[in-house]
């Protein structure tokens, strides 16, 4: 039974890794400013639609639409941030969980106002359809594609985390806030560059998961929930834990549907109770 | 030889490579009245959190009594008559101070569990409620919303919420902090007026008032004890002077 | 709170915040109105006083001890269920049907109560997320149980007290109902004036200061929280015995963000938050859902925007501010 088993561990794999763009943002800025943005997936749908819009209105090529999602998510969430979020970065858990649950609703019924409740169909370019063989092995090529694309995030978010000046300031900010500012460090401003950054991210992921998953105005909180559970587990304002996070819950999600289809989702579920009963901090969490 | 309420053996705490309390032996007898001094990050809110439980030492032990209350959580701590106040203040802010004292009363008594009764049922709970807050000169607003409040009665109802757990020993983080100076002496007299059982440690860093109200001086310095005697031997102490007094200009 | 009349006597005047206020005895003699004036709407009537019970379970853990919960559901969801295949298993009697569902709901919120009051924050969020969607998952794969989705056929009430069937009209249906939210009020209200109510709002106004006055906060919201699942359970049970039926939404998200829709709305802490909450969110339903489904959405996101920038607490809160300065002139 060795091919099913690398199957299901290649295509958990590149699951995990859309999962983990979706999220790591999230996880960010949950980390620096505890703010609990329940309408992150939002942002994700927005890029998906874009790109949707781009493809199949306007006939750009896919992977230039890429960077579009990117940008738009990223835009969006200044504009909410600036007008709203701002004003409850004190509030409590309630009113945050509130705001952006509502937010989360009107996404859902503008999606479905302007693009009805139908998948949106989206054809991948040529060279990322089908599969390719190695050692007698098929890969897909969209899910090799994607973990590359999670490589080249990562990649580039870890270093620029570590190598550059707004990497460190972000840095400082998330280890212990009062200490930042009284460096002199502008959080509020940090906070809201990394949580535009967080959201394009988003974009980004809603864009990729287009041919994985689909696209319907319920993306909102269907992938929500996923990502919660990503966030939490991993642990808050950890690269790495969302990263690790992110492999188990979707290698634990495709082998669920693979071996034990009558238990559903029910395994992730389970995963996360099971985690956070044993850190609730998550994985890689500090506090 | 008088009685001892607290001691400390040996307390040490880290965090990661820094002590932020080395080797602390302290006791304090029954009834004194104490004053923890020292520079800023000299690591005496961290004493205080490390005596109330807040923090789990490294090393070392607490007794309460004679009693070892190391492994304790703070509310067993507080139940066996070990009680603090914080210096930024931690109030029920959406209560009033009738309510938020009747709160630690009904705690004390093992009461505040009952969902089936009325609480206006309770009539001494509500009574020696009120009678700390008359005590603390909080009986007047007792049924305005705490929020509301002047920042001075809101460090008085710190000291009533204390008091409402009938300690032995009560540890007073800067009763007075970000009370204009003026007030801050009133603060001191109500401390000062307290039993003469109960047993005070208090932080503070106005010199003219540890000088006045204590009768004891602990100089932390950078995580130890610097030294420690009556304030005659402390005001006299030349090496107190300098790492503290002198550098600092205070008093 | 009462400033106009401050008596001098403190225990007088705790006594005073419990004492019935003219007001709330108009709302209840309002809620029978319904049978008069309304007759061909009494199952939305029935349908709202269900989900203001279950709001004021709510109430109790979010309102009281600020324990934020994505997954209150989930004891609704029991009570249904418990109620529903009760009847098909035991007997069709609805009185025994509620007793023996109020007792499921508490004992699984009981156990549940164990993980919940160890979090705060995220991880709390997190945790009753989690298990709601455990329990719906799980209703959903246990269909020779619960039917899965095609939900629970075959449910049949007798008789209240043997007397009063429930017909099609939905007199008994709100009737029933009507009963059952009274008497859950009547319990909830007396909490909340009691040592515990008033250790509940210590919980919510301050988590870190609680230990310091020696209290054991865990404790209290381990029981905060199987009374609210006791009564959820109850709401779900009345839910299943008056439509003779049990969907699998009865335990969704969906329910558990409507059921803090209503109560943020109403307001939270506040006793008659979750019931004007509730009244309104479904009487809104009812008219917005006919004309765009899927528009309504659109609808409560804005007034959850609307609430938490505008509002903070809620319509009777804002009342109670307007009322109160009102009368201070």
């Amino acid at each position: 039974m060795l091919p099913p088993f690398f199957g299901v561990l290649f295509d958990g794999l590149a699951y995990g890794m859309l999962l983990f763009v979706l999220s790591v943002g999230l996880s960010v800025t949950l980390g620096l400013m505890n703010f609990v943005n329940l309408a992150h997936c939002a942002f994700a749908m927005l890029g998906g639609y874009v790109t949707v819009t781009l493809v199949n209105e306007f006939h750009w090529p896919f992977l230039a639409t890429l960077p579009a999602a990117f940008v738009a998510a990223a835009l969006a969430s200044v504009v909410l941030e600036r007008f709203f979020y701002r004003r409850l970065y004190r509030a409590s858990d309630l009113d945050q969980v509130l705001l952006t649950i509502g937010f989360a609703f009107i996404s859902v019924a503008v999606a479905a106002y302007i693009f009805g409740t139908l998948q949106q169909p989206i054809q991948a370019p040529e060279f990322l359809r089908g599969s390719s063989t190695f050692l007698g092995l098929a890969f897909g090529n969209y899910r090799m594609f994607l973990i590359g694309v999670a490589i080249v995030v990562t990649v580039l978010l870890i270093a620029g985390l570590e190598y550059t000046r707004f990497g460190a300031q972000v840095r400082a900010a998330v280890d212990n806030q009062r200490m930042a500012r009284g460096l002199g460090i502008d959080v509020d401003r940090t906070f809201a560059a990394t949580f535009a950054l967080g959201s394009g991210l988003a974009g980004l992921g809603g864009a990729l998961a287009i041919e994985i998953v689909g696209l319907d105005p319920s993306f909102s909180f269907t992938y929500l929930v996923y990502v919660l559970i990503i966030v939490s587990v991993g642990g808050l304002g950890s690269i790495a834990g969302s990263f690790a996070a992110a492999c188990l819950i979707g290698v634990s999600d495709i082998a669920g549907k693979y071996y034990a289809p009558e238990l559903g989702a029910f395994l992730i579920y389970l995963v996360m109770v099971v985690v956070l009963m044993w850190k609730p901090a998550g994985l890689f969490g500090k506090r | 030889m008088t009685a001892i309420a607290l001691e400390t053996r040996g307390l040490s705490r880290n965090f990661g490579s820094l002590a932020v309390s080395r080797d602390i032996n302290l006791s304090l007898p029954v009834g004194a009245r104490y004053a923890l001094i020292g520079p800023n990050g000299a690591g005496k809110t961290t004493l205080i959190n490390l005596m109330t439980g807040l923090l789990q030492p490294n090393a070392g032990q607490i007794l309460l009594g004679g009693e070892d209350i190391t492994q304790l959580e703070p509310q067993a701590r507080v139940k066996r008559g070990l009680a603090r106040t914080f210096q930024i203040n931690t109030l029920f802010a959406g209560l009033n101070p009738l309510e938020a004292v009747t709160l630690a009363v009904c705690e004390r008594r093992g009461i505040a569990d009952r969902f089936w009764q009325n609480i206006a049922v309770n009539k001494d709970a509500i009574e020696e409620a009120y009678e700390i807050l008359a005590k603390l000169k909080l009986g007047d607003v007792c049924y305005q919303t705490t929020r509301e409040l002047p920042y001075g009665r809101q460090r008085l109802l710190e000291i009533a919420l204390a008091l409402a757990t009938k300690p032995k020993v009560l540890l007073l983080d800067e009763p007075a902090a970000g009370v204009p100076q003026e007030e801050s002496g009133d603060i001191f007299e109500v401390v000062a007026g307290l039993s003469n059982e109960l047993t005070l440690l208090f932080i503070e860093h106005d010199m003219h008032v540890v000088f006045r109200f204590a009768t004891h001086i602990i100089v932390l310095v950078g995580g130890a004890v610097f030294t420690e005697g009556s304030p005659a031997q402390i005001s006299a102490d030349p090496g107190v002077r300098e790492v503290y007094l002198g550098k600092r200009h205070h008093g | 709170m009462s400033q106009m009349s401050a008596p001098t006597n403190p225990q007088a005047y705790l006594q005073s915040l419990s004492r019935w206020r003219p007001i709330e005895i108009v709302f209840w003699l309002a809620t029978l109105l319904p049978f008069f004036l309304f007759p061909d709407y009494l199952s939305l009537a029935s349908q709202i006083a269900i989900a203001a019970l279950f709001a004021l379970s709510l109430d109790l853990i979010l309102g009281y001890a600020g324990v934020v919960s994505l997954g209150h559901a989930a004891f609704f969801g029991i009570g249904a269920y418990s109620a529903g295949i009760f009847s098909k298993l035991v007997w069709g009697e609805p009185l025994t049907g509620l007793v023996v569902a109020a007792i499921l709901a508490g004992l699984v919120g009981y156990a549940s109560s164990f993980i919940v009051s160890r979090f705060r924050h995220l991880t709390l969020i997190m945790i009753t997320l989690g298990l709601g969607l455990l329990l719906h998952e799980a209703a959903n794969r246990a269909h020779w149980l619960t039917g899965g989705s095609d939900g629970l056929q075959g449910v049949s009430i007798w008789p209240v007290l043997g007397l009063f069937k429930f017909d099609l009209y939905g007199y008994t249906a709100y009737g029933y109902a009507l009963a059952a939210l009274f008497i859950c009020f009547l319990a909830v209200r007396r909490i909340t004036n009691s040592p515990f109510g008033l250790a509940l709002r210590g919980i919510r106004e301050n988590w870190v200061r609680m230990p310091a006055i020696g209290a054991a906060s865990r404790a209290h919201i381990r029981k905060a929280y199987t009374i609210a699942a006791v009564i959820a359970g109850i709401a779900g049970a009345v839910l299943a015995q008056t439509t003779e039926t049990v969907s699998l939404e009865s335990i969704s998200f969906q329910r558990s963000a409507d059921v803090l829709v209503m109560l943020v709305l109403g307001g939270a802490g506040r006793l008659y938050g979750g019931l004007v909450g509730s009244v309104i969110f479904m009487i809104a339903r009812d008219q917005f859902s006919g004309i765009a489904p899927q528009y309504w959405y659109f609808w409560i996101g804005i007034l959850l925007v609307m609430v938490v920038m505008f509002l903070p607490n809620g319509i009777v809160g804002g009342l109670s501010k307007i009322t109160a300065r009102w009368r201070r002139k």
